[in-house]
């Protein structure tokens, strides 16, 4: 039953951590930029969430609507102006600019908000659960969030395997001067790319504020989530994603299970592990991350 | 030559000459040059983005720390502690040197981290709670204050010149072939591997030397603050503002770093903010930095390393 | 006389210091077959990408119907009718033949060709559109990114060394298409290590040496001494308005 508990719960948290990273995973597949301020862009979402809803009135589980679109948006602007550009130069300078943005928005965050956590606002929900058996509950969020994550993983799919711009998208991630001879506007491309990354980061952010408490730090630890997430699952593969969000999830668990300080060790173990023995992940194609 | 030797007699002076405080300051500045030297070595002619570095100057302090507690005096255990960075970062380039780019980047903080959290473990280092350095306490706090800065300037002289010697070397022209085109340098026959093995060696050897100097200076020894990925911004922030490939943008950064710290310090983290603002608008509009531009502007060198390339028509 | 349909004018490129295209200049006009041939090196790929856009030039001019393109985006070109079917293929290796083509028609302009064209103009694909293209042969392959280039409707397609890495029966087959694309008002440019096949296929024929033109003329005009002398360079002939076919 422990054990049950174990992959239940690990599968559950595994699932906010797959969101989480398939918007690096886009980044780079599409754009082969590592954006370093992943993770804070996911607390900016949660600030802009807090910030926003008393004053528009919205109830805090509502807020992904309006943050969303706003990320969706940003994500397009930041993409043709700050990352085309460091893009241009070179891919160290885009590493550089992307971990220099990362400092600046926690510190800014920092001196805007304190260190005190905070949390999306979604009232009594955030206690109720669903009590199966004897030691297993069953959080309502932390299962929504898990429906919402192999949603969007799916629409994702879909959307890239199907319509045009989808392909356009994967066009231009496999070749990008070939995309280009074939009438692409790649930077174009890009800000679309990176549009749906910011936007499931937001979605990520907010549900990460309705799980639990976000503070200016918090996105540190969430973008070495997400990067162990997209190399246990394996770079180019969306369900590697969820599957290795999972496995993560699990590690974690097992690992505070034995002692609560091990929780974010176990994970760095696996994610070693596997990079000692697979390197291209769980689903990745060799010679992916060289 | 005569105008760095004056520098250095000074600098070696300085403990009897300025106030205890501004020694302290001192000790920062040369802690920052030493870490950002390396990480410059690192980033700028290996091509190795490393996020992690922090990892080392966290070894090396708690390596200090490890001896002194054994009994050996501190100041004796730098060059130990950075022999055990040297020694721990081999088998650590195995793993990373799986993964290029940015994945090797984020690698060097998770393998920060699991550090971090390895030593937080261990209860007779102070666990996650931390403790004091011992074996410094014979000394008074004005003379910690001075044999501290003075074992960090050592430190951050030899670490200085011995890069510098790196780099004219044979070794610096193996590097700047590797900067410049790896598969070309590849097919001439260089060790590709072999080389950045070597300086990524050498580059955790002196962010461990750091990190013991910063043990000393700080006697109490925490994890979150040897290993605070704070030490990486700053590293990579003062290499970028300065100008990386160079060894003059390293310390040009660093003053600035300082001189900005200094006059800020009442406003919280707002240095922090523009100090990282400046680094990202230096790394899209004058990504040779400050030194760099003023290199190209008025042509001098201070420590050149570059090499030029003349032809020599021959006479068939 | 037909109109001038692609100018190229003075062009110079550089690839960092060296000097890859020195001083070129040639027309393509409507309707007419363009080789453009040299050794490995000549600049020939340099040419081609820089016209497609994908270089800057150092100096120089180039134009398509009159309109300056020389400092337009690739994809601007493309949609104004440029088309280069790149050296190596360069195939979306992750999708599918069809999802090839329909990158490629997604910008499209309007025109003859659709993907319903490309299909019958290469009988066997209809059969394979659902495979990946890793899976398909080279001759295949090189199909699949001549499709790729057609299903845009060029005014000029530009092809890149067609013939490498092929077997000679599979390069006959791909030239033996040129008439039928010419006789739906596509102007073609390729660029061939071959000189037997670039010289056989086209109307008129520009030779590169180190990045300069070392001869331009008709197939008719040229004796083979003349075309290898150009090729390899000794002896440097330039025919120019003595031949009488230049403008």
């Amino acid at each position: 039953m422990i054990w049950l508990n174990i992959v239940i719960q690990g599968a559950l948290v595994g699932g906010f951590y797959a969101l989480f990273a398939c918007g690096l995973s886009l980044m780079f597949g599409v754009l082969k930029v590592i954006n370093l301020a992943h993770g804070d862009m996911a607390v900016v979402a949660g600030y802009v969430a807090v910030f926003l809803c008393p004053r528009l009135h919205v109830a805090g589980l509502w807020s992904f609507l309006i943050v969303v679109p706003i990320f969706a948006l940003l994500g397009y602007v930041v993409q043709r102006t700050l990352i085309q550009k460091s893009i241009d130069r070179d891919p160290f300078t885009t590493l550089l600019v992307t971990f220099g943005l990362s400092v600046v928005i926690e510190n800014l965050l920092l001196e805007l908000y304190s260190a005190n956590g905070r949390s999306v606002n979604i009232g009594s929900l955030i206690g109720e659960s669903w009590h199966p058996a004897s030691i297993i509950y069953i959080s309502y969020v932390s299962l929504a969030v898990l429906a919402a994550a192999v949603l969007v993983l799916l629409a994702l799919q879909l959307f890239l395997s199907k319509s045009g711009i989808g392909r356009l998208i994967r066009a231009v991630a496999d070749d990008q001067e070939a995309a280009q001879l074939s009438g692409a506007n790649y930077r174009h491309v890009f800000g679309i790319a990176a549009a749906i990354a910011f936007a499931t980061v937001a979605l990520a952010g907010i549900a990460y504020g309705m799980m639990t408490q976000f503070a200016p730090t918090s996105g540190g630890v969430n973008l070495l989530f997400a990067f162990e997430v997209v190399v246990i699952g394996g770079i180019g593969s969306l369900w590697g994603t969820l599957v290795g969000g999972i496995a993560l999830g699990i590690a974690q668990q097992f690992g505070a299970h034995i002692n609560l300080s091990y929780q974010i060790l176990a994970g760095n173990i696996l994610f070693l592990v596997v990079l000692a023995i697979r390197p291209q992940g769980l689903f990745g194609r060799r010679n992916s991350l060289a | 030559m005569v105008g760095a030797a004056l520098l250095v007699c000074l600098l070696t002076a300085a403990p009897w000459i300025v106030p205890a405080e501004f020694a302290t300051t001192l000790t920062n500045f040369f802690i920052l040059v030493i870490m950002a030297t390396m990480w410059n070595l690192l980033a700028g002619y290996a091509g190795m983005v490393s996020i992690g570095q922090q990892a080392f100057v966290g070894l090396g302090a708690y390596a200090t720390l490890y001896f002194a507690i054994k009994g050996m005096n501190p100041f004796v255990a730098v060059p130990f502690a950075a022999l055990v960075c040297a020694v721990l970062a081999v088998p650590i380039t195995y793993l990373l040197f799986r993964l290029r780019g940015g994945y090797f980047s984020i690698a060097t903080w998770v393998v920060s981290d699991t550090a971090l959290l390895i030593i937080g473990t261990i209860a007779v280092l102070g666990g996650g709670t931390g403790r004091t350095m011992p074996g410094l306490q014979s000394l008074s706090p004005s003379e910690t204050a001075h044999f501290s800065y003075l074992a960090t300037w050592f430190v951050a002289l030899i670490v200085v010149t011995g890069t510098y010697f790196l780099l004219r070397s044979r070794t610096g022209l193996v590097l700047a072939s590797i900067r410049d085109n790896e598969v070309a340098a590849r097919s001439a026959g260089v060790n590709v591997t072999a080389a950045r093995r070597s300086i990524f060696i050498i580059a955790a050897a002196g962010c461990g030397a750091a990190g013991a100097v910063l043990a000393i200076s700080q006697p109490f020894i925490q994890p979150s603050n040897e290993f605070n990925l704070q030490w990486a911004a700053e590293m990579l922030f003062v290499s970028m503002i300065g100008g990386l490939g160079t060894i003059e943008g390293p310390i040009i950064g660093s003053i600035l770093f300082f001189v900005l710290q200094q006059t800020l310090q009442q406003q919280g983290v707002w240095y922090l903010i523009i100090v990282g603002a400046l680094a990202v608008a230096v790394a899209l509009w004058q990504p040779r930095g400050l030194w760099g531009a003023f290199r190209d502007r008025f042509h001098t060198e201070l420590l050149p390393v570059g090499h030029w390339v003349e032809y020599v028509p021959s006479d068939v | 006389m037909t109109e001038a349909l692609l100018e190229v004018e003075s062009l110079t490129v550089h690839h960092g210091q060296l000097c890859a295209i020195d001083d070129v200049s040639f027309t393509q006009r409507e309707g007419e077959v363009l080789a453009v041939i040299g050794a490995n090196g000549a600049g020939k790929s340099t040419l081609l990408r820089t016209i497609a856009g994908l270089h800057q030039p150092t100096s120089g001019c180039i134009r398509l119907d009159g309109q300056d393109i020389t400092t337009l985006s690739v994809n601007r070109r493309v949609a104004l009718g440029i088309s280069l079917v790149p050296e190596g293929r360069r195939l979306f290796s992750s999708m599918t033949l069809e999802e090839n083509l329909q990158v490629g028609a997604y910008h499209a302009n309007p025109g003859p060709f659709d993907i319903k064209r490309i299909y019958e103009l290469f009988e066997w694909m209809p059969g394979r559109r659902k495979q990946s293209v890793w899976q398909l042969s080279g001759g295949e392959q090189q199909a699949v990114a001549i499709g790729r280039a057609l299903v845009a409707n060029p005014r000029v397609l530009m092809m890149d060394e067609l013939s490498l890495g092929l077997a000679p029966i599979i390069v006959e087959k791909i030239y033996a298409l040129l008439p039928e694309i010419l006789a739906q008002g596509v102007s073609i440019l390729i660029v061939e290590q071959d000189v037997s096949q670039g010289v056989n296929a086209a109307d008129r024929v520009h030779c590169l040496l180190e990045g300069h033109t070392s001869m331009m003329g008709t197939p008719a005009e040229l004796t083979s001494e003349e075309i290898d002398r150009a090729y390899f360079g000794a002896g440097l002939h330039n025919l120019t308005a003595d031949s009488g076919v230049l403008e």
